[in-house]
């Protein structure tokens, strides 16, 4: 796709992509707490403003769930509101991603992927925005800087569509993506305002009886975040899951309308597909895996295997036709997981995969890799293995252990 | 400090309720009183947020609401936290157009448990931030909502349902926290306590709390007879025999300087009026066993504590 305008080029970390993009996009407020490897976003975005960059109140809180608190009455308020988080400071926000969504204030809210407590890690994996997944927040997990800087952009648009008004977490890989730099094409700053506009308040009837405008306004008194018992909450929560499904027809909307601008796409917004129209072993994976993973499949390609990727770029809402469409030609299928679900039957993105497939035509076999915890290292080596096993089990027609583990000291 | 702003009885009569009839509180309930009260005070467009609690639950059954004015509830460990947020957004929607009014007071509202307990980690970072918002305690002694639980602003010798007076112990064994003095630490601009038997003087605290820039906070004493096991045709009596024991005084801190408001003052001037703390404790079920033999000496004992706190209190007044 040839771009349609002039773009700088920047040397960026994944997270001063994220601070570019939230400066860029005419943000009010941002309110967040520092966490490694989270912290340059907010240091950067406190430059910006200690600048005169950016027009934004910043709310240097004294905790994440202050952080996510204040986001989210900023947003109620009116404002176009970003934070940032990452592993533990996610899990102490874990009411407050709740009470987001379910008020739906279209809070932006970027992920440098970190794992969880105990023993105490700093390095990349995805237990922490996994063990989100059903907060009723959409995820988008990206593959690099370049990606990180779309995204973000492209989520505000996202978020504050009057068929979405959802909270949104763009995932990054803690520090294979947070903290390496890339080359960042940058829009120009106008390009980007325009693009994601002033925010627009749907018009609701409040109980005076007027139609009024969604938000804190004394002009039109609303009360938001009531007590709704047995005989309402059910359908409010319902609302919350349209709204979702809403989002898989917005995202590749504003998407493609964004790579129209940029000349940037990634598959259709939902799912990338890698070689995968005749592939008969095929891995699914988040985030930046996918690149090592796409190195691997052009050698085996080159080796003449049928080897295919399908990365899931919207986790939630999960694209579950698409997956099923793009896998269900697959002979054998490898899920990466970044992430465990103990006690559980494999991962999380597993869990899904599988039973998506269970309702195809046809069954592809699928497996699990677990991977990656607390920050171990993935080699293209590693990946190789897997599609050598998914020859194997392609070969033999039998799997012998559904769930195993990469890379691990057993 | 004084307020500019004048009122008589009808004023305020007149002026239509912000918090409105037809809430789901209990009869007796002195907090939906300091509610109503405190939006009397009001001096223009006022967004209100809540935490969990009593006055939220009653207030804000969906598909009705007793506010008259934008209100917000989102959890309960977080009102002060809620406060910042609509106070930044306020200020910089302002400043880019987006906002037409002016100014827009914020009151942000809790019970104990909200600002004792579990609040007061978002309460001490949004004052120490700074945050334009007036933040209300209503001091009812304990978690009522779920069933009368002790908070950190249980009186000692009080029965809860999580310090029950047994066989051994007499209730709650551990004396409020001083929460306004902890938040005076904070160098905050306004701290006062108020009562709803002294009703213009709680009143015109609200107001002043909204008049001043930057954070302000009103500790306000509300009777829950439910929780206290008290007649609901009493809880303004005990409002007030709370101010004539002075186990809750009334006083405000303008930048930190004490100054004992005028119900209170008569005691510090003429201290042969303050009346015996007993008076108070008898009306209320939850002290019913501190009159008996077995914990008896538990009465002179907080007769002893409320002196003292009152000499301290004296003492930072300048009135010692």
């Amino acid at each position: 796709m040839k771009s349609i305008v002039e773009q700088n080029t920047l040397a960026l970390s994944g997270n001063e992509a994220v601070a570019y993009a939230a400066k860029q996009s005419d943000v009010d407020v941002v309110a967040a707490y520092p966490i490694t490897p989270q912290t340059i976003i907010v240091e950067r975005f406190s430059e910006y403003v200690a600048n005169g960059e950016v027009e934004t109140a910043f709310i240097c809180t004294e905790s994440e769930h202050s952080a996510m608190t204040a986001c989210l009455t900023a947003a109620l308020t009116g404002a176009r509101t970003f934070t940032a988080s990452a592993s533990a400071g996610l899990a102490l926000m874990h009411e407050m991603l709740f009470v987001t969504s379910g008020c739906r204030a279209p809070v932006v809210m970027a992920i440098a992927n970190r794992a969880l407590s105990a023993p105490l890690n700093i390095h990349g994996d995805q237990s922490d925005s996994m063990a989100q997944r059903d907060s009723g927040w959409i995820q988008l997990y990206v593959e690099n800087a370049q990606e990180v800087y779309d995204t973000i952009i492209q989520a505000f648009r996202v978020a504050e569509n009057h068929e979405v008004l959802l909270p949104a977490m763009v995932c990054l890989d803690g520090f294979i993506l947070s903290h390496s730099l890339e080359n960042v094409n940058v829009l120009p700053d106008d390009v980007v305002r325009k693009f994601v506009g002033i925010r627009q308040f749907p018009n609701v009837l409040t109980h005076e009886g007027k139609m009024a405008p969604l938000k804190l306004d004394p002009e039109n008194p609303m009360t938001m975040g009531p007590v709704a018992f047995p005989n309402y909450y059910f359908e409010v929560k319902r609302q919350q899951e349209e709204a979702m499904k809403n989002a898989l027809k917005i995202i590749p909307q504003v998407h493609d309308e964004y790579a129209k601008i940029s000349g940037r796409s990634y598959g259709d917004g939902l799912l990338e597909p890698y070689s995968l129209e005749d592939a008969e072993v095929a891995i699914v994976c988040l985030g930046s895996t996918a690149g090592t993973v796409k190195t691997v499949v052009d050698e085996l390609r080159d080796e003449g295997a049928k080897a295919g990727l399908l990365r899931i770029r919207t986790f939630r809402p999960l694209p579950v036709n698409g997956i099923r469409k793009a896998l269900e030609d697959v002979k054998v299928v490898a899920v990466m997981d970044k992430c465990m679900s103990f006690g559980g039957y494999g991962g999380p993105v597993f869990h899904e995969i599988r039973h998506i497939l269970y309702e195809a035509g046809k069954h592809p076999t699928v497996v699990n890799y677990v991977y990656g915890l607390g920050g171990r290292d993935t080699s293209p080596q590693q990946i190789r293995k897997i599609y050598k096993d998914m020859q194997k089990i392609l070969r033999e027609k039998r799997v012998k252990n559904p769930v195993q583990y990469l890379g691990l000291r057993e | 400090m004084e307020s500019e702003w004048k009122f008589t009885a009808k004023d305020i009569a007149e002026k239509p309720d912000l918090f409105m009839s037809g809430h789901k509180a209990c009869a007796g309930c002195a907090p939906a009183t300091v509610l109503r009260l405190i939006m009397k005070a009001t001096r223009g467009p006022t967004i209100v947020t809540t935490a969990t609690g009593c006055m939220e639950v009653v207030s804000s059954l969906y598909p009705q609401t007793a506010w008259a004015v934008p209100w917000v509830h989102t959890a309960f460990e977080n009102a002060a936290a809620n406060a910042s947020g609509i106070d930044a957004a306020l200020k910089i929607l302002k400043k880019k157009g987006r906002v037409k009014h002016e100014h827009v007071d914020v009151i942000a509202l809790a019970g104990d448990g909200g600002t004792y307990d579990i609040g007061i980690q978002a309460l001490s970072g949004a004052v120490e931030r700074g945050h334009d918002f007036l933040f209300v305690l209503y001091d009812n002694e304990a978690y009522m909502n779920t069933g009368i639980q002790r908070s950190g602003g249980t009186p000692v010798g009080a029965a809860t349902t999580t310090s029950p007076a047994g066989t051994v112990l007499p209730g709650k064994l551990e004396p409020k926290k001083p929460i306004a003095d902890i938040m005076v630490a904070h160098e905050m601009p306004y701290v006062a306590t108020a009562s709803p038997y002294y009703w213009r003087d709680l009143i015109t605290k609200v107001r002043k709390g909204l008049e001043v820039e930057g954070p302000a906070f009103l500790h306000v004493f509300a009777p829950c007879p439910r929780g206290w096991r008290s007649d609901p045709a009493k809880s303004i009596e005990l409002s007030r025999l709370a101010v004539e024991t002075c186990i809750f005084p009334l006083w405000e801190a303008v930048n930190g300087e004490y100054q004992l408001s005028p119900p209170s003052k008569v005691y510090a001037l003429a201290p042969q009026k303050k009346k015996p703390v007993k008076e108070y404790l008898q009306m209320q079920g939850r002290f019913r066993h501190l009159f008996t033999p077995k914990f008896e000496k538990l009465l002179d004992e907080i007769q002893r504590i409320t002196d003292l706190k009152w000499q301290k209190l004296l003492k930072k007044c300048g009135m010692a």
